[in-house]
């Protein structure tokens, strides 16, 4: 039930409107100091009002960060990451919910344990895989004895490495999988209804058929909502990046940020320069707040799913 | 076309079996309305047909082909849901088109066979709506001609009409008679609505608990219902049933209160002395002064059908129903005469509730 007094309506809006203020003051302090002079920035108390210095620092911080590079850098992973994690969560749920066999609870199970194993848990075993990405089988076949046979009959010795680190493939792949995705495409495909699945069978229609033209299509509006959640998540990779990337031609925007702001210890003293750094801030904000207004009205249809 | 042979078709879920051992023959052309209440099995039998089901035993085939390990789509069957089951994303057009579109047909070829299915259904100036833009009606135009636009050889329609509202489902139901008759496809047809299948079917299979009781053509269904079953599913208003005994020496049944109601006399001399249930259609009876009929009965109340009027009675502990045309008037609580002729009495035995024929009846039909 939904009641509409004058009076509920005026407090549930002066929650909302505290929270706006509450989520959008930081931001507002953000630019008030990347448009203030270095001695402005660092005057106590602190300047409420923006000075003139916004455009000044913003150049600045693009250029001292090579902001141009890395934006580059960041779009390719974000977007092999959005495409990447879109169509692994589409297929996993698609034969989690649509075939029938004895391994897609226990399959749903697994992706659905791992929503709770963020990047963070598992770094440090993940970085072992990148630095060699064949090490798995090494090791199967070190123990398997398949190593040693192959030594005997051909004389070659087998030692597989495929190194990931510094490359966009180690950027990308372990940021690929999706428990999140996979279980948002599950849910929309069980909406599907028998009928459809079944009228398509006999209109002839194989599996990779009716996922391609019927599923595909059907679900364009959580293929966007997915995508926006994930273009935000991979434009702001602050750990994964740092570990995998020593050669600052890999280099993303979110590390780039993180240099920008000089620690006291490395410059011997320097004052830290706030206005570049917030102004860098500002900088690299800009992408994912365009593509989420750009895709909102999409985003909202495909989390609420009433688009049929 | 094609003729479609079920032989002992059997279908188990884990280790409740459904579908127990069914078979019937449909032949080429034939308009088959399989009837039956929910939960009878009907609908399983016709997706084991249309392959959506496996087949636990027994063999399907369609045109003197074993189709059990057939594809859907490779057993020439085009099929009708109840939810028209139609794809939200395309349009109208692509909706009728997609089964030719999986087939390789070429894009003209396609459209213009399109454009005649949809035309033939009145579809022509909806050819570019999406389904949500379409009524209920339009939309199971939609899921027909999708069906007849792969010309198949076997329709199978999954209660097709239930989403419809009434005057709708009677519309439709002559389209689809009427599209049958123009393409003289076999179809098979599934409903749990007795009036959609009287009308539709050329032949009627009633099913129960998963066999069939009875397969005949409407009016034979109608006049000489197999069991007890199928007298009382059969016919609106419904059969009235009382339990009674063939007496001896008399053409009669002797009901527990000692009233007798006349049956014909090969009837009677057939089944001396046994325990039987009679069936007495609403539409059989006629009102009569009180202790002039076959029994009397006290007025309840009455349902005003517009040509007719039905009459409740109570008699005993029984309610009985009579359609009458005549309309004459009675009091609440008066008591009348209910009369019926002999033959118009229906007999099933009491223990198994199957039909019981006089034998001269049950050679009549042989030789026919």
């Amino acid at each position: 039930m939904i009641e509409r007094t004058p009076l509920l309506n005026i407090v549930t809006h002066l929650i909302l409107l505290s929270g706006l203020i509450m989520m959008l003051f930081p931001m507002y302090l953000v630019f008030v100091a990347a448009s203030l002079d270095l001695k402005q920035v660092s005057a106590i108390p602190p300047h409420l009002f923006p000075g003139d210095q916004l455009w000044v620092n913003m150049e600045t911080a693009w250029t001292k960060a090579k902001f141009g590079e890395k934006f580059l850098n960041t779009f390719i992973v974000a977007f092999g990451v959005v495409v990447g994690k879109i169509t692994l969560a589409c297929i996993t749920a698609f034969g989690i919910v649509f075939f029938n066999h004895r391994l897609r609870m226990p399959i749903f199970w697994c992706v659905f344990i791992t929503l709770m194993l963020p990047l963070e848990v598992r770094i440090v075993p993940t970085y072992a895989v990148a630095a060699n990405a064949l090490q798995p089988f090494q090791v199967l076949m070190d123990v398997t004895g398949l190593t040693w046979l192959i030594g005997m009959v051909s004389g070659v010795e087998v030692a597989l490495e495929w190194n990931l680190l510094n490359s966009y493939t180690g950027l990308i792949m372990p940021l690929v999988a999706t428990a999140t995705g996979t279980f948002l495409y599950r849910q929309f495909f069980l909406t599907i209804p028998d009928e459809l699945v079944e009228a398509s069978k006999m209109d002839g229609a194989g599996p990779v058929r009716f996922l391609w033209e019927i599923l595909v299509p059907l679900s364009a509006t959580n293929i966007a909502a997915l995508a926006t959640i994930m273009f935000v998540y991979s434009w702001n990779q602050y750990l994964w990046p740092l570990l995998v990337v020593t050669d600052q031609s890999y280099g993303m925007v979110a590390v780039e940020l993180g240099r920008l702001v000089p620690k006291i210890s490395a410059t011997g003293g320097e004052v830290a320069k706030w206005n570049i750094a917030m102004a860098g801030t500002l900088i690299v904000m800009i992408p994912p707040i365009l593509v989420v207004i750009f895709m909102q009205r999409w985003f909202v249809r495909g989390l609420i799913n009433t688009d049929k | 076309m094609a003729h479609i042979t079920i032989q002992n078709v059997r279908k188990s879920y884990a280790k409740t079996e459904v579908v127990h051992g069914v078979s019937l023959e449909v032949q080429s052309g034939e308009f088959v309305v399989i009837l039956g209440p929910s939960g009878c099995g009907k609908s399983t039998l016709l997706r084991m047909i249309a392959g959506l089901e496996s087949i636990t035993g027994g063999e399907i085939s369609i045109a003197g082909k074993v189709v059990n390990d057939l594809e859907p789509h490779e057993r020439g069957c085009a099929m009708v849901f109840q939810n028209y089951a139609l794809y939200p994303h395309m349009t109208v057009g692509d909706n009728i088109g997609y089964g030719l579109k999986v087939a390789g047909l070429p894009r003209a070829e396609r459209m213009a066979k399109v454009a005649a299915v949809a035309a033939s259904v009145g579809l022509t100036e909806f050819i570019d709506r999406r389904p949500g833009q379409l009524s209920g009606g339009q939309r199971q135009r939609v899921a027909m001609a999708r069906a007849i636009v792969r010309e198949p050889a076997v329709f199978l329609f999954d209660e097709p009409l239930s989403n419809l509202d009434a005057k709708l489902r009677v519309q439709m139901r002559h389209e689809i008679r009427r599209i049958h008759n123009q393409i003289a496809a076999t179809s098979v047809f599934v409903t749990h609505d007795q009036a959609e299948g009287m009308t539709l079917a050329d032949r009627l299979v009633v099913m129960n608990k998963g066999v069939i009781e009875q397969v005949g053509t409407p009016e034979e269904i109608y006049h000489a219902p197999a069991s007890v079953y199928v007298g009382g599913f059969i016919g609106s208003p419904a059969m009235n049933f009382m339990g009674g005994m063939v007496a001896p020496k008399q053409a009669c049944i002797a009901l527990e209160n000692g009233n007798r109601i006349a049956i014909p006399p090969a009837l009677a001399a057939a089944h001396v002395g046994r325990l039987v249930q009679i069936g007495l259609r609403p539409e059989a009876l006629s009102l009569v002064p009180a202790g002039t009929g076959a029994f009397d009965a006290t007025f309840d109340f009455v349902e005003e059908l517009g040509p007719a009027r039905l009459y409740h009675f109570r008699f005993e502990d029984l309610t009985i129903a009579v359609l009458s045309a005549e309309k004459p008037p009675v009091q609440v609580g008066q008591t009348m005469g209910l009369k019926i002729a002999p033959e118009a009495v229906h007999l099933f035995a009491a223990d198994t509730g199957k039909r019981l024929d006089a034998p001269a009846l049950v050679q009549e039909k042989a030789l026919a």
